[in-house]
């Protein structure tokens, strides 16, 4: 268990980085709270497979620090860090049976026979794999096999964290909601700093504590699920995250509104004080679930024609028309619908705005 | 690791050692050879390259071996390619006893085909021809040339074919257009070995071949004379059967590289 | 790839089947023919049925060569395959220096087989080959021209020193093959260089080493033309194998039933072996065509 504090930390895989876009991994310093479960999510190519590689020591930085609870580790080998990674697929040793899989890092380590039967026994029962550790590891499922990668990190007592890089990449989707599950489970037990790399919002919103995102190379938010729904800090997180992504018009503001087009759409104060000052380009973000489909009439309400509706089970996805942006409404099943024109309320404290894509609060 | 670069360079140094062996004797003149010995050579004459290369006895032998080894690349890749094309997209009666069988002929001896090849080859005039030896190493050629373009072609998504259908394009001209293009670097590699294999090969060519197909490989056993073995003219010889085979690599070591690096084998 | 179920396909497959057929199906008929035929002239044929295959099977010579075929084989995959995972472990991964390697490594496979004899038939005298002088200035009696276990060794050390790039470029591609998550995984738990030998590179190279073991055991089988360049199959014939051994009753003899036969014979051995490592590769889950 340890706090990683990475300082000034940047990467680049070229052998002489000049350029911005030689780097894949720009100028970052951040926290990773001991016994935290982290999601690091974000596209490929964003960088968090480098940035996993650097905080557990395959990789090393091109420039800055990694510390472990204060202890600077940046030119320690992986096992000299003491940290756990689990792959997009699974990485077993074919020849061994599960036990012996298990029981691997410790025997390297020298722990004697009883107490590495005892450790490989109290995981694998953890992981629900009791039944299988006299048998040979090939033979098993693809995510049983995921399981025992995930064991032999687990199988360290003093592991600093376990990292994991995509790894139901490869498990057939009715079984990645078990091993979440079972993730979860175990970091509620053994209290681990877990860091969890994932290009899928829905498994980091429903595994992490705390979302690290992550775009270009950058480090564009750090928060609660929640937060990143309802503060995103950057354009690209409210488009990312939610299903589907946040409303992103490109606007300018005059006196209080925001002008997307010929509309005008009513600002909270404050905000559009700030978005005065600023030379930079503006963009209006809502997320859909906060767009309201009012009665003509409706103080601030703007008109535009519906192009579609779509039925999605137990919530409607209305698509309208602002000028020349299509502005997306997610509203609850039951509601009336009309064809026609829509009249769509913004309300100003769900309202965003950014400015060259980050927020202005 | 620095142990293993050293232990990888000793092994080099001694794998080229007979190869440097062969070049120093090929640059002497035959008192030389049989008089003291010396690590290189002190006087280094070209006079036995310009034997090997001018008296048409040898320069002779070398050109058939050059066409007796292309014709028969040529001829089993041509082959090889619509069959293996067969086996890659299409399950069809027979096809893995058809397969296992290609195989087995990659692995027959040629010593059972001397007999019967020497009368097939009579019977039907084409004994001592660059096509006799073409068309027999075309026996073992032939299944290997099958092996590795299936396995490149089995990298190409049959996409690519239904698409190719959809714009109407037949048979024949997607294969030509647009299917071989893909596979490049498998042709290349399948005709490397091809060559290297029919080029390489000594008992069948010898076999088939009397006068006016002589491969290089007869002429060189051939060389005792009564004076003795010409060591320097045959070592020399030797030296010129290598090109070929360096010049072929040279031009393949990116394909061989990237080859391995796909983990095709 | 999901492949479709069409016979038509076989149109296709002809050419080869054609070509394959002719170069080996109807010599193989002609060599069975002349197997249980005594042909005493050019149209005077007798049947003898198993006469020719009894003799053949019960000849001390052709026992005498395959037992030190036997041993040959035995001999150079023994260091052979060991050698070429060494030497493939030992190459750069990566750069010019891999692709340079890779060159110099396929040297010995690209000479023809009769120079490989010659250059071995120079390297080994006594009198004007490197190796001949420096082994006898060090005051061991070396001359494969007249004793036979010299013989054996310059035969073997050839062999070896002509095919172990195979095998080493073999190993080689399969080593590539294996995605760097498996090494990293290794570092992590603390693996030491053995263990990642052990436990990662051998099981993965299975499918790719029992290709090498049947290529060179095939080949090495039947072995020819490097030998009999080198020794002539002496002294004596103490390096006579399989090959020769058949070569020398086939061609230029009259009696061709019996070399017939022996033909028949060397096949069939073959053909066993081959279907036997064929089985075994299908086991190791590298089938072609796949299903």
């Amino acid at each position: 268990m340890a706090r990683i504090d990475l300082v000034s930390l940047s990467h680049s895989y070229a052998a002489t980085p000049v350029k911005r876009e030689d780097y894949a991994l720009h100028e970052l310093t951040m926290t990773w709270e001991d016994g935290g479960a982290y999601a690091l999510l974000g596209p490929s190519g964003c960088g968090k497979t480098t940035l996993l590689n650097i905080i557990s020591g395959l990789l090393r930085p091109t420039t800055g620090r990694v510390l472990f609870n204060g202890q600077d580790v940046t030119l320690l080998h992986p096992q000299q860090r003491n940290i756990a990674q689990v792959f997009q697929f699974p990485v077993i040793y074919d020849t061994m049976t599960v036990a012996d899989n298990l029981a691997f890092p410790l025997r390297n380590r020298g722990w004697g026979a009883s107490e590495t039967r005892k450790r490989v026994e109290e995981i694998a029962e953890i992981l629900e794999l009791t039944g299988d550790l006299k048998n040979r590891a090939s033979g098993l499922s693809a995510d049983a096999k995921q399981k025992i990668s995930m064991g032999r990190g687990l199988v360290r007592p003093d592991v600093a964290a376990v990292l994991f890089d995509e790894p139901l990449t490869t498990i057939d989707q009715h079984l990645k909601w078990t091993l979440r599950r079972k993730l979860k489970q175990i970091h509620a037990q053994l209290k681990l700093s877990l860091i969890y790399v994932t290009h899928d919002q829905v498994e980091a919103m429903t595994f992490a504590d705390q979302v690290v995102v992550m775009y270009g190379g950058e480090v564009v938010q750090l928060g609660t699920p929640q937060a990143l729904f309802e503060q995103p800090a950057h354009t690209f997180v409210g488009f990312f995250v939610g299903s589907p992504g946040m409303n992103l018009m490109p606007c300018t503001v005059e006196g209080g509104n925001a002008v997307v087009g010929s509309v005008r759409i009513p600002l909270d104060p404050a905000l559009a004080q700030r978005a005065g000052g600023t030379g930079a380009r503006l963009t209006l973000g809502i997320r859909p679930e906060f767009v309201e489909l009012t009665r003509p009439g409706t103080p601030s309400s703007v008109p535009s024609p519906i192009e579609r509706v779509e039925d999605l089970g137990n919530y409607k996805i209305v698509s309208a028309r602002l000028g020349d942006q299509l502005v997306m409404a997610k509203v609850s099943e039951d509601e009336q619908v009309s064809a026609g024109t829509a009249h769509l309320r913004f309300p100003p404290e769900w309202t965003r705005l950014y400015a060259d894509d980050r927020a202005l609060t | 690791m620095v142990r293993r670069s050293l232990a990888l360079a000793i092994y080099f140094f001694l794998l080229l050692l007979p190869i440097y062996w062969l070049v120093n004797m090929a640059l002497k003149t035959n008192e030389d050879i049989l008089g003291a010995f010396t690590y290189w050579p002190h006087h280094p004459t070209l006079a036995n390259f310009l034997t090997v290369l001018t008296e048409p006895g040898w320069y002779g032998s070398i050109i058939n071996s050059i066409e007796y080894a292309v014709l028969n690349t040529v001829l089993s890749v041509l082959v090889a390619l619509p069959a293996a094309y067969a086996f890659s997209r299409y399950n069809f009666l027979g096809d893995k006893h058809m397969f296992f069988w290609l195989l087995t002929n990659r692995m027959a001896p040629p010593a059972v085909f001397l007999l019967p090849f020497f009368e097939l080859y009579q019977t039907i005039n084409l004994f001592d021809t660059p096509w006799a030896v073409a068309l027999s190493h075309m026996l073992f050629n032939v299944p290997l040339a099958v092996w590795i373009l299936e396995g490149f072609m089995s990298g190409v998504p049959r996409e690519i074919d239904e698409m190719a259908a959809i714009d109407g394009y037949s048979l024949p001209k997607f294969f030509v257009k647009v299917f071989v293009p893909l596979i490049r670097s498998g042709i290349g590699v399948t005709a490397f070995f091809c060559f290297m294999f029919s080029w390489v090969e000594l008992l069948l060519a010898r076999t088939l071949t009397s006068v006016n197909a002589k491969p290089i490989a007869a002429t060189m056993t051939r060389t005792v004379s009564a004076a003795g073995i010409d060591w320097g003219v045959l070592a020399a010889a030797g030296v010129v059967t290598l090109v070929p085979g360096v010049l072929v690599i040279y031009f393949v070591r990116n394909y061989i590289a990237k080859g391995f690096a796909l983990g095709r084998v | 790839m999901q492949k479709i179920q069409d016979n038509r396909a076989w149109f296709l497959v002809l050419p080869v089947f054609v070509t394959v057929a002719f170069s080996a199906i109807i010599p193989l008929m002609t060599v069975v023919n002349y197997s249980v035929q005594d042909i005493l002239g050019p149209d005077n044929r007798v049947f003898v049925g198993t006469e020719f295959f009894a003799g053949v099977l019960t000849d001390p010579d052709l026992h005498d060569a395959l037992v030190r075929q036997i041993m040959f084989s035995a001999i150079i995959l023994a260091i052979e395959i060991p050698l070429g995972i060494a030497v493939a472990r030992a190459l750069p991964v990566k750069g010019w220096r891999a692709s340079l390697s890779l060159v110099v490594l396929a040297l010995p496979l690209l000479i023809p087989w009769n120079v490989v004899g010659t250059i071995w038939q120079i390297f080994g005298r006594g009198d004007i080959g490197l190796a001949g002088y420096v082994v006898n200035a060090l005051g061991i009696d070396y001359n494969y021209t007249a004793d036979p276990l010299a013989a054996w060794v310059t035969v073997i050390v050839m062999d070896v020193w002509h095919w172990t790039p195979l095998v080493a470029l073999l190993a080689y591609a399969g080593l590539r093959a294996i995605p760097d998550a498996y090494y990293q995984a290794a570092q992590i738990d603390g693996a030491s260089a053995w263990a990642v030998f052990r436990y990662i590179q051998l099981p993965k190279l299975r499918g790719v080493l029992l290709i090498a073991l049947l290529l060179r055991f095939m080949d090495s089988f039947m072995i020819y033309t490097e030998p009999f360049v080198l020794t002539g199959g002496g002294p004596g014939n103490s390096t006579t194998f399989l090959s020769q051994y058949l070569a020398t009753l086939a061609v230029g003899q009259f009696d061709l039933g019996p070399a017939a036969a022996f033909s028949i014979v060397y096949f069939l051995i073959v053909l066993l072996f081959c279907f036997v490592f064929y089985t075994a590769l299908q086991n190791v889950g590298r089938s072609r065509p796949a299903s």
